[in-house]
């Protein structure tokens, strides 16, 4: 393997059927070992079947790859040994503590000097004093620090994360991603979904899902460049009937209000300054061009993906 | 391989000690059903299997074996043998009565000396064998009534031409605890066994732990062993208790080797757990698993020689039977307990049970599914 040694993730054409319902199509990425990759798209759109495919959980109907360079369908143990899953839904055990839970964990992989891996572990992540709480009495977001910490215990060089932070605080957020950094930094790969944008935009790398279907991939710039869309900020006092008005008129594709101020994006520029026009001379709002942001260009790109969603771009 | 599962097998362990009502349950259950069941439920069995010992071929012997046949309790062996045969057969519980003829019993008719036959029966299960003796002591005094003439022809209220002697071996008194008592252990450890497992992995994926368990790198066979070996730590505790409270309650006698039932126990209780978790493979949920358990468990106390004598069921009965666990170690745990039976003795009824757990095992871990579709 040489070309896709630099590879951590590279497969293609990852198909997965629940019945009648499509939910992954076609899927294809590949993500360079030391990368973070952020996994976006709304609810139901394919991300956590997408992960599961990837570390063996799951068979894909069609479509082959490789994980740090094993085949995701045949060689799903070695890829399991090296990788780190971290589910969406909290699944350690509830009647084992913290540190029966992370010492199962540390055992299952083999993990050298496990008494002291576990007590680093739980320093690390200041959960010393809680150590022998039940998992099931701990509150959301420290679950999800437990799992976090459980997946990182045996060091792997893949992690696959669904949404790791949902309903972390801000303060440990800023410090998962610092560590996150930190990590990828030593070489090792991280896929994470969220649906955090200040996240996505700490990616190297960000993959935009919608029903089960790739629309968007590359960095952040280079997704807002692809979404076309042109953006006004504007600043009024009464910024709930503008954007009513606004809403109304042809060629703007979206409007979302920030306090008193509203985002307006259209993805046909000229459409756009002739929708806008009337407006400009409104003297009680003021009206800045600004940098598209990743939330409108998702947003655009999910109307236009579904057209039932919202009014069509197109 | 080994620390993988020696990691699951601590986890089962603690989740097990966390799990008190649970634990308290699997003694208590056993020490409930011992009280209940100690109080017996009697069959009506027929055709018992039955070998004579004679060395004649007369007229009186023939019509003797005749009317047993014809009472429908007893089904004669056609050939004879001899008395240490019939004792081992007795012992195997290949037969349920031995009768034997002494000799010259021809002649002591005729001379009218009534002579004595001797009964032994294997009143292991007293139920089985009761109303089988009862109908004996009829036959006694009517059986040769066509064959004799003259003298020996039996007057109105005349003593019958011979006398009968029963001998009632391992059980001479007839318990029927005795005989519930050692089933009981088969029982309670089918009961439990199988339905504890049966919701070993179900409840991994109803917690949803299920799906960080399979992003593990750990293997079937790993999983599967260190979700049974607890048990059968539980299953000798169990044991334990019901040999005690079987002991000081009822005073039945334990004659046999603790040492070779301990040995035995152990593919026993292994056979049932490995159907738990067989069904635990299958079912989706554990109310579902719950269900399969009762649906193996109801066959195992109703076919295996528990509650009906064996041979009182009809063929196809015992073809379903003769599969089960349970049957087979019936035999072996009354062997040990009452006839004090010895490795020998009860090797033939242990390969059933050994291939009986190696193929639930082969399918359970072809069910075993490790992904999540
Ligand atoms: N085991 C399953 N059986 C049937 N349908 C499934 C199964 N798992 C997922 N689906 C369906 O597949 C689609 C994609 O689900 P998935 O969980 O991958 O979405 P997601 O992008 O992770 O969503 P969310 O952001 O809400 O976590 C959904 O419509 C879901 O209902
Ligand atoms: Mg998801």
């Amino acid at each position: 393997m040489t070309a896709g040694d630099d590879l951590a993730i590279d497969v293609t054409g990852l198909q997965k059927r629940f019945g009648a319902l499509h939910a992954v199509k076609d899927f294809s990425i590949q993500v360079r070992r030391g990368q973070i990759c952020g996994f976006l798209g709304p609810n139901g759109s394919g991300k956590t079947t997408t992960i599961r495919m990837l570390c063996g959980l799951m068979k894909p109907d069609a479509g082959s790859g490789h994980c740090l360079g094993y085949d995701i369908v045949k060689q799903s143990a070695a890829i399991k040994r090296e990788t780190g899953y971290m589910t969406q839904k909290f699944s350690f055990y509830e009647d084992l503590s913290i540190r029966e839970n992370l010492s199962f964990v540390a055992r299952m992989y083999g993990v050298k000097k496990r008494r002291a891996a576990v007590d680093a572990m739980l320093e690390r992540l200041g959960l010393t004093a809680r150590a022998r709480q039940l998992a099931g009495t701990l509150s959301g977001g420290w679950k999800q620090r437990l799992a976090l910490a459980a997946c990182m215990l045996h060091e792997p060089k893949l992690l696959l994360l669904d949404e790791p932070t949902a309903g972390v605080d801000p303060k440990a957020r800023r410090e998962f991603w610092d560590q996150i950094h930190q990590l990828a930094h030593d070489g090792l790969t991280v896929l994470v979904s969220t649906h955090y944008m200040d996240e996505a935009e700490r990616c190297n790398q960000i993959v935009y899902l919608s029903m089960g279907q790739l629309l968007a991939r590359g960095t952040v710039r280079e997704i807002v460049e692809t979404s076309g869309l042109t953006t006004w900020h504007v600043t009024t006092a009464a910024p709930i009937d503008l954007a009513q008005a606004l809403r109304k008129e042809h060629g703007i594709d979206m409007v979302a209000a920030f306090g008193n101020t509203l985002h307006v994006s259209g993805a046909d520029p000229i459409a756009l300054d002739r929708a806008i026009a009337p407006y400009l001379r409104d003297s009680g709002a003021r009206w800045d061009k600004a940098e598209p942001e990743l939330e409108d260009a998702f947003i655009a790109l999910m109307q236009r993906s579904t057209p039932n969603v919202g009014v069509g771009a197109n | 391989m080994l620390l993988r599962f020696w990691a699951v097998l601590v986890k089962e362990f603690v989740q097990m000690k966390r799990d008190r009502l649970t634990f308290a349950m699997m003694i208590g259950v056993p020490i409930l059903q011992l009280i209940l069941f100690g109080y017996a439920i009697n069959g009506d069995p027929k055709r018992l299997p039955t070998v004579l010992v004679t060395s004649e071929a007369s007229q009186y012997a023939r019509s003797f074996a005749a009317a047993l046949s014809n009472t429908g309790y007893f089904q004669i062996l056609p050939d004879p043998v001899s008395a240490a045969r019939a004792d081992e057969m007795l012992a195997l519980g290949k037969v349920q009565f031995a009768i034997t003829l002494p000799p010259d019993f021809a002649r002591k008719i005729d001379r009218g000396e009534h002579p004595q036959v001797l009964v032994q029966a294997d009143a292991t299960d007293p139920g089985a064998t009761g109303n089988a003796l009862a109908a004996l002591a009829a036959v006694a005094n009517t059986a040769l009534g066509h064959d004799l003439v003259g003298a020996q022809a039996p007057a109105g209220g005349a003593a019958a031409p011979f006398e009968v002697r029963v001998q009632r071996l391992y059980n001479p008194e007839g318990k029927s605890q005795y005989n519930i008592v050692p089933g009981l252990i088969g029982t309670i450890l089918t009961m439990t066994m199988v339905i504890m497992t049966s919701l070993g992995m179900t409840r991994e994926r109803e917690r949803g732990t299920m799906e960080n368990l399979l992003a593990m790198p750990v293997r079937p066979a790993e999983v599967m062993m260190a979700k049974i070996v607890p048990y059968i730590f539980v299953g000798y505790v169990q044991v334990a208790v019901v040999v005690t409270v079987a002991r000081t309650l009822f005073g039945v006698p334990m004659v046999g080797s603790m040492v070779l039932l301990s040995v035995v126990l152990i593919a026993f209780i292994a056979a049932n757990l490995s159907v738990g978790f067989t069904f635990s493979t299958i079912a989706g949920n554990q109310l579902q698993a719950m269900q399969m358990a009762f649906f193996f468990f109801l066959p195992s106390i109703l076919l295996s020689g528990f509650i009906f004598p064996y041979r009182g069921m009809p063929q196809w009965a015992q073809t379903i039977g003769e599969v089960l666990p349970l049957t087979h170690f019936l035999r072996i745990v009354r062997g040990i307990m009452l006839k004090g039976q010895v490795w020998t003795e009860v090797a033939p009824e242990l390969y059933p049970l050994l291939y009986f757990m190696g193929g639930t095992m082969v399918i359970a871990l072809l069910r075993y599914r490790r992904t999540l579709d």
